[in-house]
């Protein structure tokens, strides 16, 4: 299993040491787990009412057993699903927009574009959702939406244009020579490659913008931790907060999760099939290049998508 | 405009608090990013399994949800950490995962021959690593890990809407108390962030077309 060059296949004693290692590991993380289990189930005081411990049934009993509860927590991921699918239809339609104007042959045109893109793109998201939300007065549904949109939508922009940069010239002198105008050019031959080779990047991106919609919850926005923990945390009393913490966790962790791993199927997919210009994203042991830690770790993988993804 | 003026004191504060908020949580990301990725590449099985799951549990976890972990959950579990302290807290858990990722590409860029070298010669994992591989990956991810650290930056402003009076806070204060001027508000809050995040941007991209001249 081990293709890695910094150290030798184990041999008894060296296993025997590993073995050792690991157990004082998972003895530490354990200790460190009960520790945790312990605090949490002592009964507690606060404001001169003792609360049973954490594990007690009656601190989860009310909310997991109210249907009301779920239908909340379900229309809050309703929420932030909306936004987040809202936010990357326009943040995908900004960035074709931003490749279009940068590249653009009219400095008159470039030059303001790279501007106002390296603005976007050096802002605080929450930033700019304050300022939409204010300035704007639009409610906090779309000041989360074109917050969001405006910020990803410059982020996919830098990466699509690397993608067009990096097309081989003659797609475009080709395109030109075949009498399609630059922009047609632009849209029917270099986009579609460009944004396939740099859809790893995209949809990495793309879950990025789905955690920042929790942002939501600062500006207002009744997203799913908004949901969670203000509205049904001062529905149900704060005796609850740690319960609803769990739960917004779990469901992020779950839909976040599975989004990154679409995200690097896709990768690895992309660098099957094509070795070449792909290689910014590959997957260093399908390409069958040396690398130095191949083969560790659960995925194997060697390089992901996220990592290009800022945030 | 004058709104500004009148109140660049408390902008300069939050500023100084945005700044010592990066340096702080900056400095410990790039510790404990280091520590996991080194555990993440190690032989032992149960160091690099730890460290994996701490990766993909923190970068799939919301920022707000850390860095309210940290200023809403901790205080109720009875921790009396200053608000300052849980944001750097959150913030340095936030970020190390993405320093460890940042490094871990970094010693895969490495070329092979420098560890079958310091292998040849009979260092252990331990001497590899230390002493020819990370001095090695530490120059060629400065440019990824700067752009860490522009993120780690924005994120900061996060930390504002829990308690801490960095440049959103302040910016958030101002706008709520002059209604009239938003704009200008909120504007001189996005150049105190630009002033930092572009100087760094163009830093990278330098030293990127360095770094990309020498290999």
């Amino acid at each position: 299993m081990s293709a890695s060059v910094l150290f030798d296949a184990p041999g008894p004693k060296a296993r025997r040491r590993s073995r050792i290692a690991s157990v004082i590991v998972l003895l530490a993380v354990l200790a460190g787990l009960a520790w945790i289990v312990i605090t949490l189930a002592q009964p507690r005081e606060s404001g001169g009412i003792t609360l049973p411990g954490y594990f007690d049934w009656s601190r989860w009993e009310k909310p997991v057993t109210d249907p009301e509860f779920w239908g909340a927590v379900g229309r809050g991921l309703l929420n932030t699903l909306q936004a987040a699918a809202l936010g990357s239809i326009i943040a995908l339609a900004i960035g074709m927009l931003f490749v279009l104007l940068r590249t653009s042959s009219l400095a008159v045109v470039r030059i303001p574009a790279t501007l106002v893109l390296e603005f976007f793109r050096g802002m605080p998201v929450l930033l700019l959702m304050l300022f939409i939300l204010l300035v704007g007065s639009t409610g906090a549904f779309w000041a989360v939406v074109i917050g969001l949109g405006l910020y990803n939508g410059a982020i996919i922009g830098e990466a699509l244009r690397a993608g067009v940069v990096s097309l081989p010239r003659g797609q475009r002198e080709a395109g030109l020579s075949l009498g399609l105008t630059p922009l047609q050019t632009r849209l029917r031959i270099e986009f579609p490659q460009a944004f396939r080779q740099m859809l790893p990047i995209i949809v990495a991106q793309l879950v990025v913008l789905l955690k920042d919609t929790s942002l939501g919850y600062i500006v207002g926005y009744p997203e799913l931790i908004r949901t969670t923990m203000n509205n049904l945390a001062s529905f149900y009393g704060n005796r609850y907060l740690l319960t609803l913490f769990f739960v917004t966790l779990a469901i992020y962790l779950a839909v976040n999760l599975s989004l990154s791993w679409l995200a690097r199927r896709l990768a690895r997919r992309r660098s099957s099939r094509a070795g070449g210009p792909a290689a910014l994203v590959t997957d260093g042991a399908a390409t069958g290049a040396a690398v130095l830690v191949a083969g560790i770790g659960g995925a194997g993988l060697i390089r992901n998508p996220e990592d290009a993804t800022t945030e | 405009m004058n709104v500004v003026i009148d109140n660049l004191p408390s902008y300069l504060e939050g500023f100084g608090q945005t700044l010592s908020l990066l340096v702080i949580a900056g400095l410990a990301a790039l510790v404990v990013g280091t520590v996991v990725a080194v555990m993440r590449i190690s032989p032992v099985p149960s160091l690099s399994g730890f460290a994996a799951v701490y990766t993909e549990l923190l970068r799939n976890t919301p920022l707000t949800l850390v860095l309210f972990f940290c200023a809403i959950i901790l205080p109720y579990l009875g921790s009396e950490l200053p608000y300052f302290w849980c944001a750097v807290i959150g913030l340095t858990a936030y970020t190390s995962p993405f320093v460890a990722e940042a490094l871990r590409s970094g010693v895969n860029g490495v070329p092979v021959g420098q560890a079958e070298a310091a292998r040849s010669l009979g260092l252990g994992f331990g001497q590899t690593v230390g002493v020819v591989i990370l001095p090695q990956a530490f120059r060629m991810v400065i440019p990824p890990l700067i752009n860490v650290m522009i993120a780690l930056t924005k994120n900061t402003s996060v930390a504002g809407a829990f308690f801490v009076a960095e440049l959103f806070g302040v910016g958030r204060t101002l706008a709520n108390a002059n209604g009239n001027a938003v704009v200008a508000v909120l504007l001189a809050v996005a150049t105190f962030y630009l002033l930092i995040t572009i100087p760094l941007g163009i830093l990278a991209g330098r030293l990127e077309k360095r770094f990309a001249v020498q290999r």
